[in-house]
């Protein structure tokens, strides 16, 4: 089946049902996105479906057809540059596993909404597991992220 | 001080082993010299100025490395899961080196005992909160003696005194005649010399990277997916395992019908291992298909078939009783009869799965005599030890690539080496050479035991007339953690120190004051998690404490203070913690504030938290926390490590458990049942780090025992009931 990830056409030979998560991990080799648990409730797998944020660990790859799929390699715009800056201005992660489903949804948020709440914050990323307990750094990288882009 | 001979930590009596010979305590043999070969002239100071890391290394400082083009490069001998050894530990070596922060690199270092032991534990490995503690003068030396030879080098080229140069933020010069070079210049040069066996340390006042926020070195590649995680090793012709695990803890496997897992395209093989039944496939997921598969019957013969709630009755009848004795201070029951107010209490402390966001997994090769293994080792000895012997390998061959780990908790640190062992199960069932990555779903990691053990805790004790607290007993009923592992040698007089930490050694001016242990047998696997013994001796302890001193109508903090009378240190962190949540004025409305206090791993820690009433139990708003840890070496990690400890800790004792049904099945299996804190559930937090001057002590674990206890303090205040019985929020 053809694939659209990070905006170049992949030719993959995988069954239907298997999830996004393992196509992208195991026959293409973009291992930035996680596994964390398999069943939707952690958030590390968190890839862009023409730029929403959806769980790869529980979408059949049948579903995504000609969909734009972006993963955390093919990030590429100003708030995801202004997120991951953020990030690293203030060393939000620990061990850094979540971090690319982190980053992610952030980066989703900041895309619909350009100046979010502690709420929306929260709301978002309520989605996003992190078992080293980064949210203070995350819900503050967020912010200064906004604060950066509005100039 | 006191007798605080415990309380030092694991650090200190696993430095006793250390010292007693690793080799009879921990009941194994040193990894020999088992390196590639390397030409003569590599060793001594050559070694230290090759660029290329991956060759083998000689003492005595095995630990730098500097390019041609001036990076430097530290080699870590601490496996790094978020607790900042890779930049903690560059930051030691750059300070004495005098380098610029953005020259400075890190990696791991090999498994190699006798260069990068643990040098509280005599073998290679993390833990205990350890990392800087154990390193702050090694590292600092590495560094200092890399700068005399460059220094040296210098002096020769520029044919001036060596005592004229000066080296700063990695640039050498020389006053007098104007000369300036990059490390790089002269790192050839430098790698002739022998190393200095003497160098001196720089006085702390003259610190210029110790003690500031310098940027952590893996930040950028973990915002961005780059960074490497054993997950993410792919290596030619790999293929991917995953076990069928038994159902209950202690059945092993009786059977097995593989025809319909065979049948599952990209399955390639299935074995039966010690450990379960192993299914090999060309991708994780044909193999999770493949494992669903099976048809297995297990042996439950020798299997724990109670339940949680049995057990934890059964604990309770035990706690009866007054087990082995940990400590026994004045005359506990010759003060029963003199007590104006009595507090009796039962607290009982749930089995906890770590779940560290990476489940557990190893890639593994072996060929012939010789075997490579990439994985989130926390114990390298050991896991070279346990990979060897199932392979029939010397210790010393077994090559361990420690990759960065999604977190740890404890969960990593395997006293069995339970991981490594089945990996080498894995690679030595399958008997071809191909590259094999083991993987354990969520599911695997929630229910396949190595938990925080299960406890009980019964204490009594009263006040007098006066209001003073005469006395205090308290009976704790807990599986072992060390026993029939290679820490077993620490377990002296039926007492597990790792049961008891915490209790033992309390602070507190107590006259009277019993701890004693019952440590029962389970086929549940315990295993260290995050704080050990300090997760459950802290919550009772702090509590208990709480209520005598409410009961005495004392306040919290002065009532604390009046009894620490001897520990400036506790005292202090005490002091700070009370002034930073006055400075954020009174409790609002509806809310109520808890205190608690707890050194762990020779640091100091005081929280305090304010809550409210919540939909489920307390919610809570804000942690204030101050820590005293020596030198702070990097305080922005340290406040960090403060914020997830406060996390990790809250998000446990609000929500965890791990319970066994009726029959023994776990009951939780992934994040829906086994419940982590989430962002909208984290308090804010601010921490003050009290300055010190005394060596650095570990931050990983400190910041997680004094948050339950405060938490349910606060509760107390606000609401009158004492929770005793976590988690807080009953599991579905």
């Amino acid at each position: 089946m053809k694939l659209n990830i990070n905006g170049t056409a992949h030719d993959v030979d995988a069954p239907e049902d298997m999830p996004l998560l393992w196509v992208l991990r195991d026959r293409l080799g973009l291992t930035g996105t996680k596994f964390g648990c398999g069943v939707a409730q952690c958030g590390a797998c968190t890839v862009h479906v023409d730029g929403q944020p959806k769980r790869s660990c529980v979408t059949p790859v049948k579903f995504v057809g000609n969909s734009k799929i972006t993963t955390i390699e093919g990030l590429d715009s100003p708030q995801a540059k202004a997120i991951q800056d953020a990030w690293c201005d203030i060393d939000v992660p620990q061990c850094g596993f979540c971090q690319s489903g982190q980053v992610m949804t952030a980066t989703s948020l900041l895309t619909e909404k350009s100046d979010p709440t502690d709420d929306d914050i929260d709301g978002a990323l309520a989605g996003n597991i992190c078992r080293c307990a980064t949210y203070v750094r995350i819900r503050q990288a967020v912010h200064d992220a906004a604060d950066k882009l509005a100039g | 001080m006191t007798t605080d001979t415990i309380d030092t930590g694991r650090r200190e009596f696993l430095k006793h082993s250390a010292l007693a010979g690793a080799g009879l305590v921990i009941g194994m043999t040193l990894p020999g010299r088992g390196r590639a070969q390397v030409p003569e002239a590599d060793s001594g100071a050559a070694a230290f100025f090759r660029a290329d890391a991956t060759t083998a290394d000689f003492s005595p400082n095995a630990f730098v490395r500097i390019a041609p083009d001036s990076t430097v490069t530290v080699l870590i001998k601490h496996i790094e899961f978020g607790q900042g050894p890779f930049t903690g530990l560059a930051t030691l070596v750059a300070e004495e080196l005098d380098a610029d922060w953005g020259q400075m690199r890190a990696r791991s270092a090999p498994a190699d005992a006798e260069l990068y032991k643990n040098l509280a534990f005599g073998v290679q490995g993390t833990g205990g909160s350890t990392a800087m503690a154990n390193s702050y003068n090694q590292m600092r030396k590495a560094g200092a003696a890399a700068r005399a030879l460059l220094v040296r080098a210098a002096a020769d080229a520029w044919e001036v005194p060596a005592g004229e140069i000066t080296v700063s933020q990695g640039v050498i010069a020389h006053e007098g005649s104007g000369k300036t070079a990059s490390f790089g210049e002269f790192a050839e040069a430098a790698s002739e010399f022998e190393p200095p066996e003497d160098v001196t340390l720089k006085p702390a006042d003259q610190f210029r990277l110790i003690g500031t926020d310098v940027p952590k070195l893996d930040t950028s590649i973990k915002s961005n997916g780059q960074a490497q995680f054993t997950l993410d090793v792919m290596r030619d012709d790999m293929l991917t395992v995953v076990v069928a695990h038994p159902p209950k803890f202690g059945a092993t496997v009786a059977a097995v019908d593989d025809a319909a897992a065979r049948k599952v395209p990209g399955v390639e093989d299935v074995q039966t291992i010690p450990s379960g039944v192993a299914v090999y496939a060309r991708d994780t997921w044909a193999a999770m298909q493949g494992r669903k598969a099976l048809k297995i019957d297990w042996d439950e013969a020798g299997a724990e078939m109670r339940s949680t709630e049995q057990i934890t009755a059964d604990f309770e009848t035990l706690s009866e009783k007054v087990g082995n004795i940990a400590t026994d201070r004045g005359d506990v029951a010759g003060a029963q009869p003199g007590l104006a107010k009595r507090l009796d209490a039962v607290y009982r402390f749930p089995y906890l799965a770590h779940a560290p966001m990476e489940t557990l997994d190893c890639v593994i090769q072996a060929q012939g005599d010789s075997v490579e293994a990439w994985f989130g080792s926390q114990i390298q000895t050991l896991d070279q030890q346990a990979i060897g012997e199932v392979l029939g390998i010397e210790p010393g061959k077994v090559v361990i690539h420690t990759m960065y780990a999604g977190g740890s908790f404890g969960r990593r640190a395997t006293q069995a080496s339970h991981l490594a062992r089945e990996a080498a199960e894995v690679a030595k069932v399958h008997g071809q050479s191909r590259p094999l990555k083991l993987v354990w779903s969520r599911e695997d990691d929630i229910q396949g035991g190595w938990y925080r053990p299960l406890n009980v805790h019964r204490l009594s004790g009263g006040i007098d007339d006066d209001g003073n607290i005469v006395a205090w007993d308290q009976t704790i009923v807990g599986q072992s953690i060390m026993a029939g592992s290679a820490f077993a040698g620490q377990i002296k007089d039926g007492i597990d120190p790792t049961s008891v930490e915490g209790a033992l050694n309390l602070p507190y001016r107590l006259p009277n004051l019993r701890v004693s242990l019952h440590s029962p047998e389970s086929p549940v696997p315990v295993l260290w998690w995050r704080s050990v013994g300090h997760t459950h001796t802290a919550y009772s302890t702090e509590t208990f404490l709480d209520e005598l001193l409410e009961m005495a109508g004392k306040d919290p903090i002065d009532g604390r203070l009046e009894l620490l009378d001897e520990h400036p240190r506790h005292a202090g962190v005490l002091r700070e913690v009370a002034k930073l949540a006055e400075a954020a004025g009174p409790a609002p409305e509806g809310r109520a504030r808890g205190v608690a206090l707890h050194k762990s791993f020779s640091s100091y820690v005081a929280e305090i938290a304010e809550v409210s009433r919540g939909d489920e139990g307390p919610r809570v708003h804000r942690v204030w926390c101050a820590v005293d840890c020596g030198v702070a070496v990097n305080p922005n990690v340290i406040r960090a490590q403060m914020e997830g400890g406060i996390g990790y800790g809250l998000g446990a004792i609000m929500f965890d458990a791990i319970t066994l049904e009726e029959g023994g099945r776990v009951r939780q299996s992934n994040f829906d049942g086994y419940r982590s804190l989430r962002i909208h559930e984290m308090p804010e937090v601010e921490v003050s780090i009290v300055k010190s001057a005394e060596d650095p002590t570990g931050v990983g674990e400190p910041g997680t025992p004094p948050i339950g206890p405060a938490v349910a303090n606060a509760w107390r205040r606000l609401t009158g009931e004492s929770v005793r019985d976590l988690p807080f929020v009953k599991p579905a």
